[in-house]
């Protein structure tokens, strides 16, 4: 991974619900979201949030996901023996020594979409450092489509770092200077990362400033992200998760072209994954204990 | 209730998905032989856990190279039509090229 | 009949002159760089000097490349991919096969006994799969482009790549190096992931020998042995490969 700024590298955070009294809980749950770059444990007892947490994945996945699973239980009086069910999900999945099984980040992105998003919602689209997830889901929160993509940079966190990097504006300003434009310009017209860059080169170039060879690329990058909305319709209520969700260039645009206006959650999506899988967890523990 | 699952990539140079329509498969597994790059598998659960049933999948090792494994069976001219298609009776796969 | 042909390729620009089939003159490896018309100007001079011509005395000019349409001088314009096949017929009669592989693109043609383009397939608009990833893994790894053959040609050892995007095999190329793999392995990895990509492509048009490679990749003599050991087949590579197309444009020009 390249020195220097990462877009997703969002601030290590903990909580939990001073509220809740685990300990009178029916079912302590969790869920583990291993990805490249970040894991999120997620606790929740009898299908409520309870507690989470979110830490960089670093170079060594089964110690990440026990030290994120601790941190989230920090002064919460349990520990990770206290699950009675874990799930792992995400890049990581099968390196969570203590989760009972893994399930994909597909499945637990929808469930955990509809937990923090509510039953309204249908298509997710999650753009997260690596791939991009395109994600129909039903009121219960289970998928009815998909579409994943981790071929290609192209809309991924890693082909904005590339262009962060070329420009030498920092990434979290991206969006913002790219909407400094009186009129969009053309798009660039690759999607292709390298070419883009190439091309962007040129522009500068020729004399464009800045905001504008962000506004082409961005205005492509969107284009793109709608081509693939199409391959499984965007039906509302639309949702963005992942880190360029706060890119306000891509949001903006994408708004613009689909004409749909996305959902917002006071929740941090990033912890959707974790969730969906705290909530599998605690479907099949019911599972187990009426099969007994 | 099944699910649509599109398997595959977009890059530069397009789009190359296998769609799988999970409600008509039948896991008979006829595309797993038929396909000559090996590219399909039978799998439970994967994106439906509460569920124990058996449906057609693209093996994770062939989804970031689909357009160039499923080349042999799509030559630029001339092309047949495509075994795992014929294979599959109750017609759960499309091809996106 | 003193003819012209002009290749202005994603990354460089060649002008070859001709008398009759044979070459009387011809450009260096102009960078096409971000002005198109320019680096064909500078190039035509070039060859013009070395033939020891006017441009007068150049009946008749054809443009081929990504940036064909730029040459003001040029009277036609013809495709890559005629240009490639009527090229390679020139230098190696008995091809059969031409593999094309630029910068940006990868071109699988197959074509007659004269040249004429029977069928082709592209690799295009994505970096991993023409020179363009083999360039984005050299700045990775720190080796020289020209160095990159024959450091891959030193390696024992099979090491999986498992991106198939530039930009993200830059990142697994980096955690190889993490890794204390060795230099030779990963750049041999490289060669074998993109002659792959290159090879798959070309499987479409079905492969008959004789089998050509021309382009500017041409000259990376590991890429040629991964492509031979992924086709199982002998590739035979002209004097020149950068400047083939060029020629079958000029060799259009006279027809």
């Amino acid at each position: 991974m390249a020195e220097g700024k990462e877009f997703w590298r969002w601030t290590e955070y903990n909580w939990h619900d001073p509220d809740i009294d685990p300990k009178t809980a029916d079912c302590v749950t969790a869920g583990v979201d291993v990805g490249s770059v970040s894991t999120q444990a997620v606790v929740m007892t009898d299908g409520k949030l309870f507690a989470y947490s979110s830490m960089r994945t670093g170079s060594d996945s089964p110690n990440s996901a026990r030290n994120a699973m601790d941190w989230a239980l920090k002064d919460t009086g349990l520990t990770v023996d206290d699950i009675q069910y874990c799930v792992g999900t995400g890049y990581g999945r099968v390196n969570v020594p203590f989760a009972q099984r893994p399930i994909t980040e597909i499945a637990c992105h929808a469930r955990g979409a509809n937990y923090i998003y509510g039953p309204s919602v249908r298509t997710v689209l999650d753009m997260g450092g690596q791939d991009c997830k395109a994600i129909h889901c039903d009121e219960r929160g289970k998928v009815t489509a998909f579409l994943m993509n981790d071929k290609c940079a192209a809309g991924t966190g890693r082909g904005m770092e590339v262009f962060a990097d070329l420009l030498s504006v920092p990434i979290e300003e991206m969006g913002e200077v790219s909407l400094d434009v009186s009129e969009e310009p053309p798009m660039v017209s690759s999607t292709c990362v390298v070419f883009a860059k190439s091309e962007a080169v040129g522009l500068l170039r020729k004399g464009w400033p800045k905001a504008k060879v962000l506004a082409a690329y961005h205005a492509a990058m969107a284009h793109r992200v709608v081509n693939l909305l199409d391959r499984i319709g965007t039906e509302e209520e639309f949702a963005i998760t992942g880190g360029i969700s706060k890119n306000t260039g891509i949001v903006t645009r994408l708004r613009r072209e689909l004409g749909i206006q996305p959902l917002t959650t006071e929740y941090d999506a990033q912890i959707a994954g974790g969730i969906g899988a705290a909530l599998f967890a605690r479907a099949l523990l019911m599972k187990q204990r009426r099969g007994r | 209730m099944g699910y649509l699952a599109n398997y595959g990539y977009t890059d530069g140079s397009g789009d190359w998905y296998i769609r799988i329509d999970t409600e008509r498969c039948n896991g008979c597994g006829d595309c797993v032989t038929a396909c000559p790059a090996g590219l399909f598998e039978l799998i439970e659960d994967e994106y439906d856990p509460l569920s124990d049933e058996v449906t057609a999948s693209v093996r994770p090792q062939n989804r970031r190279t689909i357009k160039y494994d499923c080349g042999p069976c799509k030559p630029v001219t001339d092309r047949p039509p495509l075994p795992c298609m014929d294979a599959c009776e109750p017609g759960a796969i499309t091809h996106s090229w | 009949m003193i003819t012209a042909g002009i290749d202005v390729g994603a990354k460089t620009t060649k002008v070859v002159i001709l008398n009759g089939d044979q070459i009387v003159g011809r450009s260096d490896l102009i960078l096409t760089g971000f002005d198109q018309q320019e680096a064909a100007e500078r190039a035509l001079t070039q060859a013009l000097v070395a033939a020891g011509l006017e441009q007068r005395a150049i009946e008749r000019v054809v443009a081929t490349g990504a940036g064909a349409k730029a040459v003001h001088y040029a009277h036609d314009t013809i495709s890559d991919v005629k240009a490639a096949a009527r090229g390679a017929n020139r230098f190696v009669p008995s091809a059969r096969t031409v593999l094309d592989v630029g910068a940006e693109e990868g071109r699988g043609i197959r074509c007659d006994a004269r040249g004429g383009v029977i069928d082709f397939a592209v690799n295009e608009k994505c970096a991993a799969g023409a020179g363009a990833f083999t360039e984005a893994m050299s700045r990775a790894l720190e080796v020289p482009l020209e160095e990159m053959g024959a450091l891959s040609l030193k390696s024992r050892n099979a090491v999986p790549m498992n991106a198939q995007c530039a930009v993200f095999a830059e990142s697994e190329v980096v955690s190889l190096i993490h890794a204390k793999t060795p230099k030779e392995d990963i750049v041999r990895a490289v060669h074998d992931a993109i002659a792959s990509r290159i090879g798959s492509m070309v499987r479409r048009v079905g492969i008959e020998p004789d089998v050509i490679l021309i382009g500017g990749v041409a000259h990376n003599a590991g890429f040629v042995d991964s492509l031979r050991r992924g086709l199982d087949i002998e590739i035979r590579v002209p004097q020149a490969p950068d400047y083939v197309s060029a020629v079958g444009a000029a060799l259009v020009a006279s027809e």
